[in-house]
């Protein structure tokens, strides 16, 4: 692609109008592989005449129809058999370029749905929702996952032949089925965004998550889980210049709350508060809940830890995993103190006996109860289970000021 | 209209766990007629049945010409097909719904697969000239 000082907004243009123009031509054609070589087509076009000429004023739909175009040749060289799917995407072609009205949005959501069906495993969703709605291209989703662009193109290649084959519909689910499969879809973004503050060389990934759970808070605006997500997201975002660079971790209790982004608290604040008043409460809305009261406190003292406590209970009721009852054994820490929540930390022992983060926070409880021995054994152990760099040497740096 | 296979596994030297009265085999059974009947009813039914162990089994190759035969399954391993319902479906949803009925009913793990082909050949052929 020409380095033109227009670009970076050519490169946003493109990113943003991915998932639009693919959407739009796997339902006219039908077919992903054709929607996908088109629209990238398409792309290469765009990239040789926009920085020229400038943006058209409806890039996304210029997108769509060159991509479109594109197709119908791609079909009519290849003699594909299907002469029905051809014609009817020729009628629709036409001469003009489709308004913005012909781009149906439902499409983008009908794909993200196709894209996280439950019959795909879960490496499978997150990269094909990468690389067809996120627009990344096949090296950027393989090097977020730390794969060879080889392996990872394979990935591609092996869900959509079974998405074809085993004919996984191109629809949004309706009724009974909604709840479960939007699950799925609001896990693969949450993933995409968690794994883009997991280490370096991955801020990107975090932005596709936020704009993707953009698009979804768009188009699904009844489902209060979509939106809490998305403030879910705002608010760790928010504390992200303020978390160390370099791969240190740096503790919210020792964060420079000046460098927080206070229009993405704001931002996220505001969904909040509307979840509220909806009443419909549900993990995403609570997580986003919590992650509202400590971005509310000026500074860590101020932490308003019994609502914190209060909003993880609910959190415990509507999804009782042994992850949740640790960060609120943490919370419990600050409201009724170390002693308490070593007592529930230990109640946890043995469902998660390999999880690093338990035997962190047994060493932080420990040390505030001047028990030096017992945390930095407990530090150990998690230092012996963490997999990431980042924690690995966090933990180092707690057993080393622990030392005798 | 797509097909699928509807398969159901057994594992080798494991025991089914079946009902363990004849009251309980009764009830089961009469579940299960009610499902084909509901398949049947909804155009979806086209073939099922239940396979012999794969001690039953024989293996028929060609080596160098000859028909040669081995006794067993297939493959080498524990797991071998035991039943499976062919079914009428217009997408993998639709199918995977008939499969939760059918595990829920049998008690079993359904593996459901798409057909690339059904029918003879030769009725592709006259398609495609």
């Amino acid at each position: 692609m020409p380095s033109l000082p227009i670009s970076g907004e050519v490169e946003r243009t493109f990113r943003d109008a991915h998932g639009q123009a693919v959407a739009t031509l796997v339902r006219v054609f039908g077919d992903i592989d054709l929607a996908e070589d088109a629209v990238q087509d398409a792309f290469v076009v765009a990239s040789e005449r926009w920085p020229r000429d400038g943006l058209p004023p409806n890039p996304a739909g210029w997108i769509v129809t060159t991509a479109r175009r594109r197709a119908i040749d791609v079909l009519r060289r290849a003699e594909r058999g299907d002469q029905l799917n051809v014609e009817l995407a020729i009628g629709a072609a036409g001469d003009s370029y489709p308004s913005e009205e012909e781009i149906l949005q439902d499409d983008q959501l009908r794909l993200m749905f196709t894209c996280c069906h439950p019959s795909l495993r879960t490496e499978h969703q997150v990269a094909l929702t990468l690389r067809l709605l996120g627009g990344l291209t096949v090296e950027e989703v393989a090097q977020s996952f730390l794969v060879s662009e080889h392996a990872m193109a394979k990935r591609l290649v092996r869900a959509k032949y079974k998405i074809k084959a085993a004919r996984i519909p191109y629809r949004v689910p309706t009724g009974a089925e909604l709840p479960d499969r939007l699950r799925a879809v609001l896990s693969v973004v949450y993933l995409i965004y968690n794994t883009g503050a997991d280490g370096e060389g991955r801020d990107a990934l975090r932005a596709d998550a936020i704009r993707l759970g953009r698009s979804l808070a768009d188009l699904m605006p009844d489902e209060p889980e979509v939106s809490g997500l998305l403030a879910l997201m705002l608010l760790n975002e928010s504390r992200m210049p303020a978390r160390g660079s370099n791969g240190a971790v740096i503790l919210l209790s020792e964060q420079d709350r000046t460098r927080w982004d206070r229009n993405l608290i704001a931002e996220g604040q505001a969904i909040v508060r509307s979840c509220i008043r909806r009443g419909q409460p549900g993990p995403y809305q609570l997580q986003a809940a919590i992650q509202a009261v400590h971005c509310h406190a000026q500074t860590y003292e101020d932490t308003d830890w019994r609502q914190i406590v209060t909003i993880y209970d609910q959190l415990v009721e509507v999804s009782p995993t042994p992850v949740v009852a640790l960060n609120r054994a943490i919370a419990v820490g600050e409201t009724e103190g170390a002693g308490a929540a070593l007592a529930l930390l230990d109640g946890l022992g043995a469902q998660l006996s390999d999880y690093h983060l338990l035997h962190a926070a047994r060493g932080t409880m420990l040390r505030r109860l001047d028990q030096a021995t017992a945390a930095r054994d407990a530090f150990a152990r998690a230092l012996d289970l963490a997999t990431t760099e980042t924690d690995r040497s966090f933990l180092a740096r707690q057993i080393d000021s622990l030392a005798v | 209209m797509s097909q699928y296979l509807l398969a159901t596994y057994v594992v080798e030297g494991e025991a089914p766990s079946g009902p363990s009265s004849p009251e309980e085999m009764q009830a089961a059974m009469q579940r299960l007629i009610a499902l084909e009947a509901e398949m049947e009813e909804t155009g979806s039914f086209v073939f099922g049945g239940g396979l012999h162990g794969a001690d039953a089994a024989t293996v028929v190759g060609v080596e160098e010409g000859e028909v040669l035969l081995t006794d067993g399954p297939f493959a080498e391993a524990k797991e071998h097909i035991a039943g499976f319902y062919i079914i009428n479906a217009p997408d993998l949803d639709a199918a995977l719904e008939w499969a939760g009925k059918v595990a829920k009913t049998i008690n079993r793990r359904i593996e459901v697969r798409p057909f690339a082909a059904t029918g003879k050949v030769a009725d592709h052929m006259d398609q495609m000239s």
